[in-house]
């Protein structure tokens, strides 16, 4: 039989990253109460994203959002087995504290809330919990990284049900990736630069031909199709947010987004879950978005 | 020799490249016939959940039950192990198991991700060096049942693998550490079992 010979180690990245590679293939869902978080568990999602406005009422009520109230935090934790992620400002490093210290599973550090620094977002080496973070290019996406999150989604425009800013985004992602791979060792001196990022994890990314955390897509997914099309175009799993309790039967498609996500290359399934799933969120379309309401500008 | 790695959600891709590394062939498998040829069977880490509910939802997990107990190799890891437990606990309402290990897990027994960790295990059946393992909202097996036998305990005297027969189950996730061992383990008992052949 066996000892534990050393000492047990928390908060490693490899703990932190850990924890998004068993989320991968997955659907995360927004939920802003215990019975949503409830049906989002028995539906199938692998976690969810505990808040107390969905984007599109963010976007429709406005004003400024922030951390959630802890009481709903802990009520959410109470109810559901699955990991629980809670939104802090960007740079919002207290906000984080306090979602720690709730012991909540991840942290994100989002732009869909109202940025708390406009120069610094948090330094997430200081954490024990993990933190995802938002990118819509590669560039941002490493710096994120380089400050300490073990995991990315890329933006999408959060709360529009308009898939279209989440595919530009996963694309750019996947489309930096794949030109750092062809590029020779001198020249990634200079990508590291144009990319703002250190030269080591430019290499590092040119050599595996990957980031080093896992990659999820969000930002304006409301259906079986949206989701599987992420995962097609090499998403590790998907944050929904509005579109499934925006939508008419949310149970309903809150489970068939989690099918299409399992089976994403298969549009006989896609087709099957898609059936009868009533009215998908109304949504707005990201090109009637003054520029100043576009979520996905937040951060740098 | 050909193993299946279960890829209905979680880290398989981990799983399938171990596996590869060793020599054999991987099958992803998602649906009943991809089970059909293998010789052996990983299950991955994950949310057990979601794996549970989606091997019902595509008749997966009937095909899976039989497979057990027709004595097909099968490793899980995390939640793969709680899909290898004939008891499940702190699952979510209605949660069920494949089942096959005479244990009983604990879901998510240590606590929320602040308490994850990673630590050296002594696991003599591998010999040295000790196991760097890795514990990620991990469970743990509450009870031993007198047809299971485990391979390694934590400090505090809490088992963290269990083997059976054809069957292997680790609370923690080697294919993410670079650790090879329990793969070969398990894939000794996958030629030893000649299952499909």
């Amino acid at each position: 039989m066996t000892d534990t010979t050393n000492s047990e180690q928390f908060g490693s990245s490899r703990v932190k990253r850990g924890l998004a590679e068993m989320l991968k293939g997955g659907v995360i869902m927004d939920v802003v109460n215990a019975e949503q978080a409830r049906i989002a568990e028995d539906a199938g999602a692998v976690a969810v994203m505990a808040l107390e406005r969905v984007p599109a009422d963010i976007r429709s009520q406005g004003g400024v959002a922030r951390m959630s109230d802890p009481d709903l935090i802990d009520s959410i934790i109470a109810e559901v087995s699955i990991p629980v992620m809670a939104k802090a400002r960007i740079g919002h490093f207290v906000e984080a504290q306090v979602l720690q210290a709730l012991d909540v599973d991840y942290i994100d550090e989002s732009e869909v809330l109202s940025p708390a620094d406009y120069v610094n977002h948090i330094d997430k080496w200081n954490f024990t919990v993990p933190f995802v973070c938002g990118a819509t290019n590669l560039g941002e996406a490493l710096r994120r990284i380089t400050e300490g999150a073990a995991m990315i989604r890329s933006k999408g425009e959060a709360g529009t049900g308009d898939v279209s800013e989440a595919t530009k985004h996963i694309r750019t992602i996947k489309g930096e990736i794949a030109r750092l791979s062809s590029l020779t060792k001198d020249e990634l001196y200079v990508a590291a630069k144009e990319l703002s990022a250190p030269y080591e994890l430019v290499a590092e990314i040119a050599a595996t031909g990957k980031l080093p955390v896992v990659l999820f897509t969000a930002g304006g997914v409301a259906t079986p199709a949206d989701a599987a099309m992420m995962m097609q175009l090499g998403a590790d799993g998907v944050f929904v947010g509005s579109g499934i309790f925006k939508s008419g039967n949310p149970q309903e498609r809150a489970n068939a987004i989690v099918k299409a996500v399992a089976f994403y290359d298969d549009a006989k399934i896609i087709a099957e879950v898609s059936r009868g799933l009533g009215e998908a969120m109304v949504g707005i379309n990201v090109s009637d978005l003054a520029a100043p309401h576009r979520l996905s500008e937040r951060g740098w | 020799m050909t193993v299946g790695v279960l890829a209905l959600q979680g880290d398989f891709r981990e799983h399938a490249d171990v596996l590869r590394a060793l020599g054999s062939d991987v099958v992803l498998v998602r649906r009943p016939e991809e089970l059909a040829g293998v010789n052996g069977l990983v299950i991955p880490g994950g949310e057990s959940s979601v794996m549970d509910k989606l091997t019902r939802m595509f008749g997966l997990a009937e095909p899976l039950r039989a497979a057990v107990t027709a004595g097909l190799p099968v490793y899980g890891t995390c939640a793969g192990l709680i899909m290898l437990a004939d008891t499940v606990l702190d699952g979510i309402s209605g949660q069920q198991s494949i089942g096959g290990l005479d244990i009983s897990v604990r879901r998510n027994a240590f606590g929320s991700q602040t308490a994850s960790f990673e630590t050296d295990l002594d696991i003599p059946a591998l010999g040295s060096p000790a196991v760097h393992a890795v514990f990620i909202r991990a469970p743990v097996v509450d009870t031993v049942g007198p047809r299971a036998t485990a391979l390694a305990t934590l400090a505090d005297g809490r088992c963290v693998a269990v083997e059976q027969g054809n069957l292997l189950g680790t609370s923690f996730h080697p294919e993410i550490t670079g650790e090879y061992r329990f793969h070969e383990y398990f894939l000794k008992k996958v030629h030893r079992a000649g299952f499909g052949s």
